[in-house]
């Protein structure tokens, strides 16, 4: 269980990663912390001929907390964010979701734009930007874009990122005030991709409610606050619509079951953490 | 000699740190990965078949022996070519070879091994060796494998029944005609295994002079497969070299099911010339190492009307995978003795068949039989209950063996050797609180939780009887064979010139502490500290002592390997007793052992150092006294006379001591997850004496927690094409701290009799014990007759949220969405409408150039025929891009309006084969709607290590290629709302 | 731009428990690889390659993580400590060395090592860590044999022996 072969680039500054990139396109891929991406290699899964490593690259290091977003770079591992204890206060779906990624020693060197990038459907990064409505700042050499998390997941581990393009950044919108999160998940095991992991944010009679672990990307749904008429019926339409499949680990109709429980559990303990 | 009798035992029963322990600790273990290799030592790969059941076609390793660093290929007739067939344990017409020959029988199966300069350079040359396959039908379910029309996976078999014995002992059927009541109950018990965190290592080299093979692997035992190797490289014995490095790391009996390794590497060693090592990955590991088996069963109780039971009525039906792998069908028959439990059942008819299907062989796995056994036993005992309104308590005590009856004979033949097993479930029931917990499920389902209660009685078997296997033969069979029987355990304890002491002892240890306590044996007998005392456990069949029973098995240490040493201490204390005695000038008898001197019982002053008596055999044997004999090494072979063939009435002492287990398992059932939590788990264990407590209670945690595992967790589950599901530890769950509660263990001890220090085997009992005690505690919870493992959340979920309406009118539920869980089929439709008439795609449905263009990264296209095409393309999720051979046939013509389209793509990733029915209907001039539906079958790696996402993603490639047929078609019409639209009616808006 | 190509092995150096190691290692080596083949430092332990099992857990740059998933010459110039460097000295354990051998918190001994490595750090990052928070990590590490009570046992008693010392 050895990778196959491939060249290495440690990239010292974004031109020169986006440099390798245009030159290889759709045979290179970006290594950050390599969680997602090692196992891919080591299972000769994944067969690019060049890695171009970024962790290298300083301007890619940076959380930006200026303004009303939380700007997360390339090259931040997930460690960083945890460790950080104003995260809670910034952003506390973020704070609730990120003991449940994988386990302190991935997190230790997994990146949270690397999650994303790579887009798994039971992840709880994507879903946590997508819950939040945050972009995804792409580069190239050529350009710069930005797209909202709703376009930039495409499917199952698929995006809109083109063969030549970088994850350079992702930003989230800070806490808004009389707005409350929570997130709740249920996998096999602590640690294991969510069978449905479910992230809500509710203000004031509005009331947002993003799944995973259920259609090919993570699923977001307005809903009728808790308390309000129809939740019940929202929730049940929102399960159907999601498409549910079965897999080993869990039926469809579980996974709707607790899209109707979790969720419901999971807004209501968003209108308690209303601050 | 009694020297022993009013003499101490200060160390054996104390929990001493471990001697193990402190290289363990800084990271100097010397595991079979850590120690040194001869230079030009090669590494070797393995091919694995991506079929469950295929026939070989071709094997073409020319690449592959072409790369550089690449040093050999060997292919199955290769293997054939310099050796023979693993023996089968059962009398029927089929071969086992330890590499697939003409076909493949379960996914995982080698094809092929390559020898090359390193690891990474092997797994290069894996890529390279193109392999042909014709897929056949597979069969997974034991029961499907006896149906008269199932795939047959060895044709010499003519089905797939390999052995079908009945028993009978005493009268069921008068039982069963007398009885009250009739208790039935059926049981799939699913696959699982211990999986060690060390995997599978080999090293093997051949000298072509003596023609001999020396072998160094991480192999358990039982050392009969030393004779199964031996024949199967067609060499004597004494030119099977086989050693075991010092450390393991982990078996649970799985480490035995290294052996057709070893056969392999030994012969690419032999091919090459070179020593060749092997470290198996966990990819390779959990496809095909071992597991235990599957097995369907059917158990029926006559029952009188106070829940007594009169008799049993077995049908088991034992899965044994692809091949019957030695010491298989040993899985069936271990427990032969035990059929009864821990309960007084005169009468009892058994009928065992083995059937083979498209699994991994089965073989060796911490509690060997007993889970299988115990887990339909145990719930029938509740449905006993349920059934007749009794309490299930009352009807565990109104039928255990009862206080007074021991020694107690079976009515299959197993001699219970000691227990009060009324004294130790009561003392269970008291000090586990059930009190308690039956208040507690009380005041809980008041509140509208879901709790319940179940329990379990244990008899839990050690130290196998050699012979036990022989019972699936016949009577005759066995007259012709040859006797076999016994259990022989040995050990050497050696003197050196200054007097120190070595023991040496083929147990093989996996991690539990044998140097430990045989130190504190040793140290006892000898008056020595343990720390004075060196234990070897590493073996070598060329130089130490050993027997086919010896290894690390049937929970034989504690009571057979330690009292081997005892023994053998024993002795050589009487001889040094005589040189003491000579000098110290008192009778043999008065010389005493303590405190690292050798004494005068009545005057403790006369006395001289062990060491100095220990090393005068060494210095001075000339002026030994004649009864001393020379006092340098004794090796002591033990074997149980209790352990005797089977007889002719089938009767069988399976194994030598038999523990007792009393379970108490409380649960919750969470409403909105179906999650199961453990509120209390009660452990009661009669395993004898115990000779290291702090030990005992290491295996039981470790058991409990492989129970829970198998009860909650872990199955090596296989779609019905054969393909493996469970390829990487993200799908074969392990528990983690985080799911492993803390059980109450309790004990209650009667010491054997029948092993030199009373102890009993206690390793494996709650493997027997625990997934039926949970079993019955979530049964008792949700108040369901039938329940399986692993209990999955989402199995439970039916009883837990109850009836699920149906959607409301106005969301539409997609066909798709409806398949069953273990379907390894895809079906899906869709339509795309495209600015096109319908001449013009299909004139491109017809052009292979055109056709090919729709598949992106298809190149190198062949037309075979007007309706036949073949090329390689790329697809690919995300990162995962594979490379396949394609090829794409075009059937039932009807133009321009329908076709069937059958395609095919085989590739290091997998394999996936599909039909599509696609129709053309023109809505406006041109302007055609493509309707298309599929069915899609993927296996291979891809579906081994991506199962969860496997499907999605197949979808998407077929919706990619959909897409691409109308964007081609529609000549770039509306590209970017086209995708989506299709994108939508695929199923991913 | 330095580019590692992959025919070819690159000169690899970074400290290793406190003294520089180097060797060569092709772009594709894995760390768990090189530690054990190249460096000879095999009490880091490989159990499955894919990130699941945690025997390969070493600590760099002063965070645990997997030497299975990481690259060799990803960690050019890092700060690697692995079971080897736990000790105090070559005839003496540490104290939660002693506490595993104290509370038989091994069995076999192969998933200890990286094991030891976490604890070792989440102990040393965090002395207060709750009964939970040591669950929780030693959850990213599988053991077959000890069913974790005597895991769970050694590290809470080295978490109250090494806060008394902190304390004197």
């Amino acid at each position: 269980m050895k990778p196959a072969r491939f060249d290495y680039v440690a990239a010292a500054s974004a031109e020169e990663a986006l440099e390798a990139l245009a030159q290889e396109g759709g045979n290179a891929r970006i290594l950050a912390g390599g969680q997602s991406l090692l196992p891919m290699l080591n299972m000769r899964l994944a067969r690019p001929t060049v890695l171009i490593d970024i962790m290298g690259v300083d301007e890619w290091r940076a959380v930006d907390r200026d303004g009303d977003v939380l700007r997360i770079g390339a090259a931040v591992r997930q460690v960083a964010l945890e460790q950080d204890p104003d995260l809670a206060r910034f952003q506390p779906l973020l704070a609730a979701a990120l003991p449940w990624v994988g386990h302190p020693q991935t997190r230790s060197r997994g990146t949270v734009c690397g999650s994303i990038a790579h887009a798994d459907p039971s992840a709880e990064l994507p879903l946590v930007l997508v819950a939040l409505g945050g972009t995804v700042h792409l580069r190239s050499r050529r350009r710069k874009r930005v797209l909202s998390a709703q376009n930039f997941f495409t499917g199952m581990m698929s995006t809109a990122r083109e063969d030549d393009e970088l994850i350079e950044a992702i930003a989230l919108p800070k806490a808004r005030t009389r707005t409350g999160y929570a997130f709740r998940e249920v996998a096999r095991r602590h640690g294991d991709f969510a069978i449905v992991a479910c992230a809500a944010v509710v203000n004031g009679v509005r009331a947002q409610l993003a799944v995973g672990g259920v259609a090919d990307r993570p699923a977001l749904c307005e809903l009728p606050a808790p308390g309000a008429a129809g939740l019940d019926e929202a929730l049940d339409d929102f399960a159907w619509s999601l498409e549910a499949r079965d897999d080993l680990h869990a039926t469809a109709r579980y996974r709707r079951e607790l899209v109707r429980r979790l969720g419901r559990t999971t807004l209501e303990e968003a209108v308690r953490c209303r601050a | 000699m009694d020297v022993t009798a009013d003499e101490p035992r200060p160390w054996l029963g104390r929990s001493l740190p471990r001697v193990e322990d402190a290289a363990l600790l800084i990271g100097r273990g010397r595991y079979i990965d850590d120690l040194g290799v001869p230079p030009g030592t090669l590494h070797a790969a393995i091919l694995r078949s991506p079929h469950g059941h295929a026939e070989i076609v071709s094997i073409d390793p020319t690449r592959a022996r072409a790369l550089p660093g690449v040093t050999a290929v060997l292919v199955g007739s290769d293997v054939q070519a310099h050796s023979a067939s693993l023996l089968v344990g059962v009398k029927a017409p089929i071969e086992c070879w330890p590499i697939a020959t003409d076909r493949v029988r379960y996914v995982g199966e080698p094809v092929a091994v390559v020898a090359a300069r390193d690891r990474y350079v092997a797994e290069d040359a894996l890529d390279l060796i193109e392999v042909a396959y014709r897929p056949l039908p597979a069969v997974i379910d034991p029961r499907a494998a006896l149906a008269p029309d199932a795939p047959v996976l060895h044709p010499g078999l003519e089905g797939n029944l390999a052995s079908d014995r009945v028993f009978r002992y005493g009268d069921p059927e008068r039982a069963f005609a007398d009885a009250a009541h009739r208790v039935a109950i059926e049981v799939d018990y699913p696959r699982s295994a211990c999986t060690p965190i060390e995997t599978y290592g080999v090293v093997a080299e051949y000298d072509p002079g003596l023609d001999a093979y020396d072998v160094l692997a991480n192999f358990q035992g039982p050392f009969s497969i030393h004779a199964v190797i031996a024949r199967a490289l067609k060499v004597p014995g004494n030119r099977l070299r086989l050693r075991t490095p010092p450390d393991s790391g982990g078996s649970f009996g799985v480490k035995q099911g290294v052996f057709p390794y070893i056969v392999l590497i030994a012969l690419a060693a032999r091919a090459t010339g070179r020593p060749v090592k092997w470290i198996e990955d966990r990819l390779e590991h959990l496809a095909a190492s071992t597991c235990a088996t599957n097995r369907f069963t059917r158990l029926e109780a006559a029952v009188a009307a106070d829940g007594r039971i009169t008799a049993l009525t077995w049908d088991q039906i034992e899965d044994c995978g692809a091949h019957l792998r030695a010491p298989e069908p040993a899985t069936l028959y271990r427990m032969h003795g035990n059929m009864t439990g821990a309960y007084d059942i005169r009468n009892v008819s058994i009928r065992n068949r083995v059937v083979l299907t498209n699994k991994m062989p089965t073989g060796l796995n911490r509690g060997f039989g007993g889970p299988q056994v115990y887990f339909p036993l145990e719930r029938l005992m509740q449905r006993i209950a349920h059934e007749l309104g009794l309490d299930p308590l009352d009807v565990i005590r109104r039928n255990l063996v009862p206080r007074g009856a021991f020694p107690y004979r079976t009515a299959s033949g197993a001699l219970l050797d000691s227990g009060d097993y009324a004294a130790a479930m009561e003392s269970a029931l008291l000090q586990g609180g059930v009190a308690e917990l039956i208040a507690r499920r009380d005041a809980a389902r008041r509140d509208g939780r879901l709790y319940g209660i179940g329990y379990a009685a244990v008899v839990e078997p050690s130290v196998s009887n050699m012979g036990y296997i022989t019972t699936v033969l016949t009577a005759a069979e066995r007259r012709k064979a040859g006797p076999k029987n016994g259990a022989q355990s040995t050990a050497t304890i050696a003197l050196d010139p200054v007097g120190s002491v070595t023991v040496h002892v083929a147990s093989v240890p996996q991690g539990q502490g044998h140097r430990t306590v045989l130190a504190q044996v040793v140290a006892d007998v000898l008056g020595l500290k343990p720390a004075e005392v060196r234990v070897v456990t590493d073996v070598d069949t060329a130089k130490d002592g050993w027997s086919i029973a010896s290894g690390n098995y049937s929970s034989r240490f504690a009571p057979a390997v330690t009292g081997a040493a005892h023994l053998a201490a024993m002795r050589l204390r009487e001889r040094l007793a005589h040189i003491a005695a000579a000098q110290l000038n008192v009778p043999a008898v008065d010389v005493v052992f303590d405190g690292g001197r050798v004494q005068a019982r009545r005057n403790r002053d006369n006395a001289l150092s062990f060491a100095r008596v220990a090393a005068a055999s060494h210095w001075a044997p000339g002026t030994l006294p004649s009864e001393a004999d020379t006092a340098i090494r004794e090796t002591v072979f033990w074997t149980p006379p209790e352990l005797t063939a089977p007889n002719d009435a089938d009767e069988i002492n399976s194994s030598l001591c038999h523990g007792f287990i009393f379970d108490i398992c409380a649960v919750e059932i969470d409403r909105v997850t179906a999650e199961v939590r453990i509120d209390r788990y009660v452990s009661m264990h009669d395993c004898g004496r115990m000779l290291h407590p702090g030990m005992v209670a290491g295996q039981v945690n470790g058991g409990f927690a492989h129970a829970l595992g198998a009860a909650l967790l872990e199955e090596h589950a296989y779609g019905p094409d054969g393909s493996l599901l469970t390829g990487t530890l993200a799908d074969y769950l392990i528990p983690t701290a985080m799911e492993v509660p803390e059980p109450l263990i309790l004990h209650h001890e009667t010491p054997s009799p029948l092993t030199p220090l009373g102890a009993k085997g206690v390793g494996e009992g709650n493997c027997m014990s625990t997934p039926v005690c949970i079993a019955n505690a979530v049964a008792d919870a949700l108040g369901v007759a039938d329940v399986s493992l692993p209990l999955l959340p989402a199995r439970l979920a039916q009883q837990v949220h109850g009836p699920e309406k149906a959607p409301r009118g106005k969301t539409p539920v997609r066909p798709a969405a409806k398949e069953a869980a273990s379907e390894r089929q895809l079906f899906g439709e869709g339509e795309a409408s495209v600015d096109a008439p319908a001449t013009t795609i299909w004139a491109m449905l017809l052009d292979p150039n055109a056709l090919m263009a729709v598949v992106p990264g298809a190149h190198a296209i062949e037309k075979v025929s007007d309706t036949c095409f073949t090329a390689e393309i790329t697809l690919g999720i995300g990162p995962v891009k594979g490379r396949y051979r394609a090829t794409m046939e075009l059937s039932d013509l009807d133009p321009p309006r329908a076709l069937t389209l059958t395609g095919s793509a085989d590739g290091a990733l997998g394999f996936g084969r599909g039909t599509g029915q696609v129709t053309l209907r023109e809505e406006a001039p041109g302007r055609t709607v493509i309707g298309y539906r599929y069915q899609a079958a993927i296996g291979g790696k891809v579906a081994s290590i991506g199962g969860r996402l496997l499907d999605g993603a197949a979808r998407v490639i077929i919706g990619q290629f959909f897409a691409s047929l109308a964007r081609q078609a529609g000549g770039g019409g509306r590209p970017a709302g086209l995708w989506a639209w299709l994108r939508r009616l695929l199923g991913f808006a | 731009m330095p580019r590692l190509s992959a025919d070819c092995r690159h000169m690899v150096s970074f400290t290793l428990n406190g003294a520089p190691v180097s060797g060569e290692a092709e772009p594709r080596m894995l760390l768990s690889d090189f530690l054990r083949y190249v460096v000879g430092a095999t009490g880091t332990h490989v159990g499955c390659e894919h990130g699941l099992c945690g025997a390969c857990t070493v600590e760099i740059d002063g965070q645990p993580g997997r030497a299975c998933l990481t690259l060799a010459v990803q960690v050019r110039g890092a700060q690697i400590r692995t079971v080897e460097g736990l000790a105090p000295a070559p005839d003496r354990l540490s104290v939660l060395q002693e506490c595993f051998r104290e509370h038989h918190g091994l069995q076999c001994g192969f998933c200890t090592p990286g094991i030891l490595v976490t604890l070792d750090a989440l102990l040393r990052d965090n002395p207060a860590a709750s009964e939970p928070e040591i669950r929780e990590a030693l959850a990213g590490h599988l053991c077959r044999c000890t069913g974790y009570v005597s895991i769970m046992r050694a590290a809470l008693a080295a978490q109250q022996r090494l806060g008394k010392k902190t304390d004197a």
